[in-house]
């Protein structure tokens, strides 16, 4: 059990982490979910012990990490994939760290193995690929066999093979009892790995909540209606056993309902339909406008409508005012030209 | 051996991956197994201590190649220069004017001690480098345990070093070199008195690297803090700075060297026998007392 309370960081004016606290319950996968620049790293270099907080408290089962007396057997942690010598082999870099610990040297091949990596067990890591540093950094994260188990965007650079892999190590860490955390910026990839679902956005808490509530409410499929007979629609819908809800601004929502059906009800009763739209919020989407508030680094697009499945311009709200790279000193020429 | 991690048994570098249905197999296995409430695992659970810390960092100086290039280099300068200057001073009928052959060492233990210098910094410096820091502190969450044990495997391994190669080139000299015969103090001071002069300014490196976090910028310091008083003193030609040029030429890290195997540099006047030692002990016992404080309250 991870517990955070009004954990905050600040490095000068910028506030990282602002004030989280929620739990990681152990037996199931916790996922940490924000866009880049969250805070998620920070968070979780916080729980090591790395970086101190501001304000605020984590702790683990109750004892703060370096009260921790066998870490690795407790906790293990995969924070980047080259947080390790290059020079050093993936047998020695897992070598040195199982001795710290007082871990067997034999769990040192056992976890190579587990990894897929015996292979080049004597390679040196610089000529890794990110997926192998990936995979040795999980290996050092299995080393103590711990029961918190902690993943900062573990998929990254893995190919579909090793994304299936570690979604089922994941889920199979998790149901022998024990605690995983997992990071990532993709909803797709949470949904399909984590129980329970923690989102943060600029360093604040945005949702604490398990991820089939959070499907439940996010990813549903509706009919939207407009029409200037919205009244006698609701009653003819309403008879019909498909409630429709008032969604402001002239516009009706059925949910569920498919939109043949719509359609016929309101050629049989004579009405006028100004929209009959299927739609889908995808989790994607839900995650999109839950963090659109906060997402830290937008990229400018001048061009075509905002890209819907990245963060590029998801807010829809500023980044896409017009103005490519010349904007700033066209201006400025109109400008001295005004004046002069 | 743990039966419930989906290990691929024949795994190479092209497939590292189980293959979709040992997984899937793998992972029925963990729904049907009785679910409990926390894991525990069978591997024992031993509490850790500076002797865990003292193996692994030995690990990580000997698996890495510039502990392997710096020694190297270093043996190579110190025989190599030793040998060298034995030859040529026994051909030339070198008159030592009573003084024993031991002293002719200190030429090539001065230019090893450069190869020293950058090891200790890159005991330290390389970890902040590659971000192996983040790594080997979650393994070991006390910093200042990480400093000491990298510190003792550190300073045992140059003292040893350097103690060793200066006795060879000691014997070797004074084998070639017709001089007045050591005393034993002289010979303590040039093999084991050397081995920890030598070690302590790694050991000062070390403590510079970890204040600095920056390889390339705590050897630029260390090198400065080495040679820069020695160039200082060679433009000071004002008389009004006769004491402080003075002081510099006697008290530099190379005319310690030197007047630590009995020669003076500079006059009679600067520090003799055993003091270039504790000089050294001194300043580096600021600079790791400075590390370990910081290193508590610095993020890493």
């Amino acid at each position: 059990m991870i517990e955070l309370e009004g954990l905050t960081k600040r490095y000068g004016e910028k506030v990282a982490v602002n004030h989280l606290t929620f739990t990681v319950r152990p037996g199931v996968v916790t996922g940490f979910l924000g866009p880049n620049g969250a805070g998620k790293s920070t968070t979780m270099r916080m729980l090591l012990g790395l970086d101190h907080p501001t304000a605020g408290d984590v702790r683990i089962d109750g004892r703060h990490y370096e009260q921790i007396r066998h870490p690795l057997k407790y906790i293990g942690a995969l924070l980047d994939a080259k947080a390790m010598h290059g020079g050093r082999s993936a047998f020695n870099h897992l070598l040195c760290l199982a001795q710290s610990n007082g871990i067997p040297k034999s769990r040192v091949a056992e976890v190579l193995d587990t990894v897929g990596l015996t292979a080049v067990a004597r390679k040196k890591a610089k000529g890794f690929s990110l997926g192998m540093g990936q995979r040795l950094g999980i290996a050092g994260a299995l080393l103590g066999d711990p029961q918190i188990l902690m993943f900062d965007e573990p998929v990254n650079g893995l190919d579909p093979e090793g994304i299936h892999w570690i979604r089922n190590l994941m889920k199979g860490l998790a149901a022998q009892g024990r605690t995983v955390f997992v990071s990532s910026h993709l909803m797709s990839e949470m949904a399909l790995t984590a129980d329970h679902l923690v989102v943060i956005g600029q360093g604040r808490l945005l949702a604490d909540t398990s991820m089939a509530d959070f499907i439940r409410e996010n990813s549903r499929s509706y009919v939207r209606l407009r029409s200037p007979q919205q009244e006698r629609l609701r009653d003819v819908l309403g008879q019909a056993g498909v409630p429709a809800v008032e969604a402001g601004s002239g516009i009706l929502e059925v949910d569920g309902a498919r939109s043949e059906l719509i359609g016929e009800l309101a050629a049989e009763h004579h009405l006028v339909l100004h929209e009959l739209s299927p739609q889908q919020a995808s989790l994607e989407e839900a995650f999109m406008q839950l963090t659109a508030e906060s997402v830290e680094y937008h990229a400018h697009s001048d061009t075509g409508p905002p890209d819907t499945n990245g963060w590029a311009g998801g807010t829809g709200t500023e980044a896409v005012s017009g103005g490519g790279w010349g904007e700033q000193w066209a201006r400025e020429q109109r400008k001295r030209k005004a004046g002069g | 051996m743990l039966r419930t991690l989906p290990a691929p048994q024949n795994a190479t570098p092209q497939q590292p991956q189980p293959q979709p249905q040992q997984a899937q197999q793998a992972q029925q296995q963990w729904q049907s197994a009785p679910q409990v409430d926390t894991y525990v695992s069978p591997i024992p659970i031993t509490k850790t201590h500076l002797g865990h810390a003292l193996t692994s960092e030995w690990t990580k100086l000997r698996s890495v190649r510039s502990t392997m290039w710096t020694l190297g280099v270093m043996l190579a300068l110190v025989l190599g220069i030793g040998t060298l200057i034995g030859i040529v001073a026994a051909s030339a009928d070198l008159d030592l004017d009573g003084a024993s052959a031991i002293g002719l060492g200190s030429f090539g233990i001065l230019l090893g001690m450069l190869c020293v210098m950058t090891l200790g910094v890159l005991t330290i410096g390389s970890e902040y480098g590659t971000g192996m820091i983040r790594t080997t502190t979650t393994a070991c969450p006390s910093r200042s345990r990480i400093l000491a044990a990298k510190s003792i495997v550190f300073f045992a391994l140059v003292f040893v070093v350097t103690t060793l190669a200066a006795a060879l080139v000691a014997a070797l000299q004074t084998a070639m070199v017709e001089g007045a015969s050591a005393t034993g103090e002289e010979w303590l001071r040039g093999t084991v008195g050397v081995g920890l002069f030598v070690a302590t300014l790694g050991l000062l490196s070390l403590a510079v690297g970890a204040l600095v976090r920056h390889s390339a910028g705590a050897i630029t310091i260390m090198i400065g803090v080495v040679l820069l008083p020695l160039v200082l003193a060679m433009f000071m030609f004002s008389k009004s700075m006769a004491d402080l040029q003075l002081f510099l030429l006697q008290y530099a890290v190379p005319s310690q060297l030197i007047a630590f195997y009995g020669d003076s540099v500079a006059g009679g006047t600067g520090p003799t026998g055993w003091e270039p030692l504790w000089i050294m002990i001194g300043l580096t016992a600021v600079a790791l007392g400075a590390a370990f404080l910081t290193t508590e309250t610095r993020d890493v």
